[in-house]
Formats: structure tokens, C-alpha cells, sequence
């Protein structure tokens, strides 16, 4: 019987082994599942309690494939093929960049001039409204605030839980966790002690200015809330500022102290509270709305800091997790947890 | 005002809060009230969809002050239909998966999955039923988030390199769609679709801020193909799909990229209007790619070696049929899209479920070398897996035949060069399809032992065995039961 030479690369062979799961031609480099799959340690280990298997073979022959490959690639960077690549790709890219800014400034040179009253956006019904009848309306002083908090209070709601959603993907990312048995974890000792080092907690000059600084601060942010609906400001902004001195407490004085009044638990809390009053709030109010009844929520006098219906109310709830936000992104991307 | 009509914000509301609260629970009763959750929306959701084919479509105010002063939601059939239909997908998607959560995800954090699990369906929800512009960047914005999340809740390396990737592209898409929304805002001054719609038309005719409105529709198209894993955008998309947790990669592949294509049909039908998109080739555009798409993603897939990236790479494919449907410009081709939406997320989702399934009896790996005769050794899997692979591939009696039979009466709809493109591509990528479906099927159905295997003491888990006869069942009746699917599809885009 005549076989050919390289059976095992010919046409047939090479489609039997891609039926049956198997790599397409022989030099084909590929990592297989469990080389890969750094987060299950056991089934590797499964895997190598096998002593000949036709699997492990192939695995070393992907090994060798593996090394001869990086071999060429290592090569390849220094020939000249790659490097034209490199110039063609940059080339190409900064074409594509300034085809963009050419398209776009096209696109701003034809758009209304900014800031002139008579663009769409300022001269339509909507804004007109907004600043005719918007204190009256929503009994907010300051327009933009009735504006976000009452009339499109819907995209505020979301955009506030953008805030939570963000501090808890954050934190599932970073979060160093405590053992079942209450033992720090390594990581977590690893943190402390590079916060202790990094960051000199008996700093006198930092204290002694956070000492004065920080209930300023604070009692700013509370005032930027509290007239939110009278005055600029308001519960993102307001909520910025507290957040900020919390930080500020946070480096002077360090983690111990901070713990004494926030924790993780004071941060779901906090926004727990903060977000389902909004919500459930909103809730109410656009179920009132949209059916036509009366809220019963009383407008008072515009001006007065317990007016204006919910955006006072409201304004707190923002200001709480914008706060609690701020700080727990700083906690956590400091040492892993809040 | 009859109490149906406020369920889209009961659902919504409820949602939000159920995520809120999730995040103090612990993982057992943060799961519960995911599933319940979504169950419930479905109910509520498939209520609405009764009331809204029988009164008709309505608009629902948010608030004390009627749009464009305030918010707005729009509920009609379609959106009715593809939020039961989303629904549900999650509901079974997260059954058939929840198992694995508890290993997958570590156990003090699993409990923020499910919150993210909760808001997804909020972001979903909110962007199906949005009537404002606005309130659909915020709410991509909470889905885009909640997707990097749900990718990155199993930590191990290549999630992360996964969502890393996936929060570039994807950034850069909402960067690309905020940026378009700011220009078409500055253009016309209105954030509510209906207004929009009203001042484009007006400038198309007088031939005004031509160059913004181009710049802008060709800026939201782009920022939502690159979310959505359009064929040159899709890089991201295969790491995801492959190692996250199975119900992410589920949810991922069939829900989150489609409400992003669910976003552009409205961007397109309710903001420019399709003459308008029309006259500027934008779907001409859309057409290529997607056809390229369909093609590149199953040609890649052939050379796959993992089975969870084989089917990523045939997602790509499948977005690319979508895109084509809408390139064809016709009015079927948009409701084959719609209707390749639901097909494909019924059978990407079981297939997801169904390889894990798969994987799970051939010692944790997604390799086709040790997958052989894992269909033997879990047969729903292996039976689900099938029909999966029969739907993508287009076999009669499943639901990918049927929207590749719309597509094709589509393309017999269109313009003469798309026809032949269309029709060509279509066969194809059907042949494509089968030949990695078929060789995977093979793989998975030739009988071998499996070392790591105990045949005793493996029963395939309660919950995922329900929800892949849940899938089946959708499969099935989406295959053979479309026509009334396909109506209401076509009277929800009749009166968008």
C-alpha cells in the first residue's frame, strides 16, 4: 500500500482533524482551555493527574509551538514587514483623526452660533416655558434645578443610579474582601500596610488644616444642597463638596478615624435610604402625574428653603450619594475597600 | 386611565429599587428577588402588550408636566412586544445559569450581580420604551456600566482584559452617540423624538443644517454599531462572550447588544425618519458592513477551538444579518431584523447555556478536544445545543429559518444590486454556518469517555434542565408559529 509521505498534512487528514476538534494544520498555535483558564486551578490539576494521555502530548507539542513561535515573532518585530505595517498604521490613523476634526469642525462651522438668542434651542417653546413659568411651576427659584428635579426629574432619577451603579462596579472590581473567620486576607494587610507607609497619618500641618477645613467644607456642601432649588448649586454639586471634605478627613487622619463614622455599612445605608426614597418618591409623583390627580405635595412660597414641593427632599437624597459616591471611590481605590 | 397603562413605570420603578436593595441582601435572597423581579415584569409587560393591541399605542407622562416639558415614555406594540420577549429571555437566561453564579462570582460580592442584573433590566426597559433622546443616553449609560460589570463579576484575567476592552469600545460608542445627541439638540432645540422628527422634517425641506444632521445620524449610527459589535467594531466582543459567567454571556449576547439596535431602529424611524435616512445612504452603509459582518464572523468561527468562542464569533455573524435587513432599506427588511433580533436571542442564549452545560460533563473545559460525547453525557445540553445550532444554521421548524425566510422575502423587495448581495450573502453564510455548527455537532456527538466524568453521581442541575426546555419550546414557537409574531412586529413599525 502506497501512502503518501506527509499523511498526516494532507487536505483529508487536516479536515478529519478540524471535524473532530482538533487544529486545522499542524503548526497552528492555539492555548488550550485549562492552560488558560487561570481561575480553575482544580480542573488543571484534574487534567495533570492523567499520566499519558494523547491530550498532554499535544499540549507539549503546543508547548514547543508555543516557543517557536514567539521565537519568530520576536524576529518578526525586528524585519522590515512589521515596521511598515507600523508606519502604514500610523499614517493611516492620523488620516482618519484629521478627517474626523476637519468633519466635525465642518459640522460646528454650520451649527447655530453659539450663545445667540435665536438658535432652536433657545428660542423654543420649551425654553421659553422653562423661564417664564418655571418658578411658578415648580416653585424652584433656581430654574435649572426645577428643571432637572421636576420637570425631566425621570433622566435625574437614572442618572443618580449611573452614580450607584458606578460605585458598585467599582467595588466589585476592587473590594478586598474579609475572610469567613474574620482574618485579613493578604491583600488587604499588603494595603494597610502600604497605606501606612505611602501616607504619613501624623502629617501636623495637614491635620491641623483639615481640623479647620473639613466641617467648612462640609457645612458648604450642606448649604449648596440645602438651597439648591433658591440659589446655584444643588444636590450633584453640593454632594461633590461634602464628598470632597470627607476625602480630605480620609488623608489627614486616615482610615481608623474615618471608620468611626463610615463604613461600607454607612455607605448602603446612606444610599439605600437616599435612592429608594427618590425613587419611591418619583414614583408617587409621576403616578400622580401621569393620571391626572393632585400630588398634595404644597409648592410654598418660592424662596422660602421648605418649598418647592420634593426638590428639596430630592436634593438631599442626590447630595447623600453623590457624597457617599465620591468618597467610596477614593476609599476603594486606595486600599480596597471602604 | 386604566392601571395597565402605568405598569411600564411600575416595572421600571420597581426595578430600580429592586437593584438598590439587592445590594444589601444576602446572595439567596438577592437572587430571589431577581427572578421574581423579572418575572413579574414579564407579567406586567405581557398586560401591557394586551392592552396596547387592543386600545392602541399610547404616551405616558412622567410627571406633572406633558413633553417636551417633561419626560415621557412611549408604549406600542413592538415595544410591548420586545420587552415581554426580553423579559423572558433574562428570566430563563439567569435560570439556566444561576448554578454556576455561585462559583463564578465570589460570595460576598455576588449579591452586587444581581444588582447589576437589576438595572440592566431597568436600562432595557427604559431604552424600549423611551419616547426622549435623552433619557436613552442615561439609560445606555446604566446598561453600558452594568454590561462591564456582568462581564467582569467572574475575576479572573481574561475578564478583565474582556471588560477592559468592552469599556474602551464601548465608551467610545456612547462618546460617539452623546456627541450626535448634542448636535442634533443644538439643531433642531427639542430632546423629544416626536419634536425632533417634526424640525428635521421641516430643514430637509428647506435644505437648512444639512452638514450637522448628516454629521449627527452618521455619529448615532457609528456610536451604536460599535455597541452593538458591528462586524469592524466587534473586537471586543469575543473575549466577552467567551469567559464571562454563562448568564452574563446570555444576557450580554442576546438582550444588551439589541437594545442598543433597538435604540438605532428608533434613532431612525422616530427621530429622522426613514425617507430621510434613506436619502442619505446611511443604510447602504449599514448593508455592507453588516454583510461583511456576516460573512468575517463566520469565517472566524470555522477556526475556533472553544466552543463558548465559536458561538461569539457566530453572534458577530448574526448582528451583521441584522444590520443587513436594515440596510436593505424596505419596509420587511426592517421586520425581518426585528424578527432575527428575537430568533437570534432565543437561540444564543440557549447556546450559551446549553455549552456550559456541555463543558460542565467534559472537566470544565470549552475545548472541542474534550468536548467529544459531551452530548451523550448530559443529553439535554447535548439536545438543546442541537437545536441552538439548527436555529443559527436555518433548518426548518426552528426560529433562524424563519427570519432567514424573511430576509430573503426582503431582499426580493429591494433594489436590484442589493438583491443579488443579499441573497448571495444569505447562502452563503447559511453554508458557513453549518459547516462550524455541523463539525460541532459531530464533535459533541461522537461517543467517548471522558476521564474526568462520573456518570453516577451527575444530574444535570434542576434549573438549567427547565430553562433549556423553556428555550426549546421559544425556539420552536418562534419557528413555527412567527406569522402572528411577524404582524404584530409590522403594526408595532406601521404606526412608529
Amino acid at each position: 500500500m502506497k501512502l503518501k509521505e506527509n499523511y498526516e498534512n494532507t487536505k483529508w487528514r487536516r479536515f478529519v482533524r478540524f471535524v473532530n476538534g482538533g487544529e486545522m494544520s499542524e503548526d497552528r498555535f492555539r492555548l488550550t482551555g485549562s492552560q488558560m483558564d487561570a481561575g480553575k486551578p482544580q480542573a488543571a490539576k484534574v487534567h495533570d493527574a492523567q499520566p499519558v494521555d494523547l491530550y498532554h502530548l499535544k499540549r507539549d507539542r503546543n508547548r514547543s509551538d508555543y516557543s517557536r513561535m514567539m521565537e519568530q515573532y520576536e524576529n518578526w518585530s525586528k524585519t522590515r514587514g512589521l515596521k511598515i505595517f507600523g508606519s502604514l498604521y500610523r499614517i493611516i490613523s492620523l488620516c482618519i483623526c484629521l478627517l474626523i476634526i476637519f468633519v466635525l469642525l465642518l459640522t460646528v462651522a454650520n451649527m447655530p452660533a453659539f450663545g445667540s438668542a435665536d438658535t432652536p434651542a433657545n428660542s423654543n417653546e420649551v425654553a421659553q416655558r422653562y423661564i417664564e413659568k418655571g418658578q411658578e411651576e415648580t416653585g424652584a427659584v433656581n430654574i435649572v434645578t426645577g428643571m432637572i428635579l421636576d420637570y425631566r426629574a425621570f433622566d435625574t432619577l437614572g442618572e443618580s443610579h449611573v452614580l450607584f451603579i458606578a460605585a458598585c462596579t467599582v467595588l466589585i472590581l476592587l473590594r478586598i474582601d474579609h475572610r469567613k473567620d474574620g482574618s485579613l486576607v493578604h491583600e488587604e494587610l499588603a494595603a494597610d500596610e502600604n497605606d501606612r507607609r505611602l501616607e504619613p497619618k501624623n502629617d501636623k500641618i495637614l491635620q491641623k488644616a483639615a481640623f479647620f477645613l473639613v466641617p467648612v467644607i462640609i457645612l458648604f456642601g450642606i448649604y449648596v444642597i440645602l438651597n439648591g432649588h433658591i440659589s446655584p448649586g444643588g444636590g450633584f454639586s453640593g454632594g461633590a463638596v461634602i464628598g470632597a471634605g470627607l476625602i480630605l478627613y480620609l488623608t489627614a487622619f486616615g482610615f481608623q478615624k474615618a471608620e468611626r463614622f463610615f463604613t461600607y455599612k454607612t455607605f448602603s445605608v446612606v444610599s439605600l435610604a437616599s435612592l429608594l426614597f427618590y425613587s419611591g418618591a418619583k414614583c408617587y409623583s409621576f403616578f400622580c402625574g401621569a393620571n391626572h390627580m393632585e400630588s398634595g405635595i404644597p409648592l410654598g412660597n418660592a424662596g422660602d428653603i421648605m418649598s418647592s414641593g420634593l426638590i428639596l427632599p430630592l436634593n438631599i437624597c442626590v447630595g447623600c450619594v453623590v457624597a457617599c459616591t465620591m468618597y467610596s471611590f477614593y476609599a476603594i481605590f486606595r486600599k480596597g475597600g471602604i | 386611565m386604566s392601571i395597565i397603562q402605568n405598569f411600564p413605570l411600575f416595572n421600571i420603578v420597581m426595578s430600580m429599587m429592586s437593584g438598590v436593595i439587592s445590594s444589601l441582601l444576602p446572595r439567596r435572597q438577592a437572587k430571589c428577588v431577581s427572578l421574581a423581579l423579572i418575572g413579574a415584569a414579564g407579567i406586567m409587560n405581557a398586560c401591557v402588550l394586551w392592552y396596547v393591541s387592543v386600545h392602541g399605542q399610547y404616551t405616558y407622562m412622567m410627571g406633572h408636566f406633558p413633553a417636551p416639558w417633561g419626560n415621557e415614555i412611549r408604549v406600542g406594540v413592538l415595544e410591548a412586544v420586545l420587552a415581554v420577549f426580553f423579559c423572558a429571555i433574562m428570566f430563563l437566561s439567569l435560570l439556566g445559569g444561576e448554578r454556576y453564579l455561585d462559583t463564578d462570582v465570589e460570595e460576598t460580592k455576588a449579591n452586587l450581580y444581581y444588582t447589576m442584573l437589576d438595572l440592566m433590566l431597568t436600562s432595557l426597559l427604559a431604552l424600549i420604551y423611551t419616547n426622549d433622546m435623552f433619557t436613552a443616553y442615561v439609560f445606555v449609560e446604566i446598561n453600558t456600566i452594568a454590561a462591564g460589570a456582568l462581564i467582569m463579576s467572574r475575576n479572573n484575567g481574561h475578564t478583565l482584559v474582556a471588560a477592559t476592552k468592552y469599556m474602551i469600545m464601548s465608551l467610545v460608542g456612547s462618546g460617539l452617540l452623546l456627541l450626535g445627541l448634542s448636535i442634533l439638540y443644538d439643531v433642531t432645540g427639542h430632546l423629544l423624538m416626536v419634536n425632533m422628527h417634526e424640525q428635521i422634517v421641516s430643514y430637509a425641506q428647506t435644505g437648512e443644517y444639512a452638514i450637522p444632521l448628516t454629521v449627527a445620524m452618521a455619529l448615532m449610527s457609528v456610536g451604536l454599531a460599535i455597541k452593538s459589535a458591528l462586524f469592524p467594531f466587534h473586537t471586543w466582543l469575543p473575549d466577552a462572550y467567551a469567559y464571562a459567567t454563562p448568564t452574563s454571556a446570555a444576557i450580554l449576547s442576546s438582550l444588551v447588544s439589541k437594545g442598543y439596535i433597538f435604540l438605532l431602529f428608533k434613532i431612525f424611524y422616530r427621530v429622522f425618519g426613514f425617507d430621510f435616512v434613506l436619502d442619505h445612504k446611511v443604510t447602504n452603509l449599514l448593508f455592507a458592513f453588516g454583510v461583511a459582518g456576516m460573512l468575517m464572523g463566520s469565517v472566524v468561527a470555522i477556526y475556533q477551538h472553544d466552543v463558548r468562542r465559536l458561538i461569539a464569533f457566530s453572534s458577530i455573524a448574526q448582528i451583521g444579518y441584522i444590520y443587513m435587513g436594515i440596510g436593505l432599506a424596505v419596509p420587511m427588511g426592517t421586520v425581518a431584523a426585528v424578527f432575527h433580533i428575537m430568533s437570534h436571542a432565543a437561540s444564543k442564549s440557549m447556546l450559551f447555556i446549553a455549552a456550559k452545560g456541555l463543558s460542565e460533563v467534559s472537566g470544565d473545559s470549552k475545548d472541542f478536544a474534550h468536548l467529544r460525547g459531551s452530548g451523550l453525557r448530559n443529553k439535554l445540553a447535548g439536545v438543546a445545543f442541537s437545536v441552538g445550532a439548527f436555529s443559527m444554521v436555518g433548518i426548518p421548524l426552528f426560529a433562524g429559518f424563519t427570519s432567514k425566510v424573511y430576509f430573503a422575502e426582503a431582499a426580493l423587495t429591494a433594489a436590484g444590486g442589493k438583491l443579488v448581495v443579499a441573497m448571495a450573502a444569505l447562502a452563503v453564510s447559511t453554508i458557513l454556518n453549518a459547516i462550524y455548527f455541523i463539525r460541532a455537532l459531530i464533535t459533541i456527538y461522537t461517543p467517548k469517555e471522558c476521564a474526568d466524568f462520573d456518570a453516577a453521581s451527575y444530574r444535570i442541575p434542576v434549573t438549567m434542565a427547565v430553562a433549556l426546555v423553556c428555550f426549546i419550546v421559544l425556539n420552536l414557537f418562534l419557528g413555527t408559529w412567527s406569522g402572528s409574531i411577524e404582524r404584530a412586529i409590522a403594526t408595532g413599525l406601521g404606526t412608529f
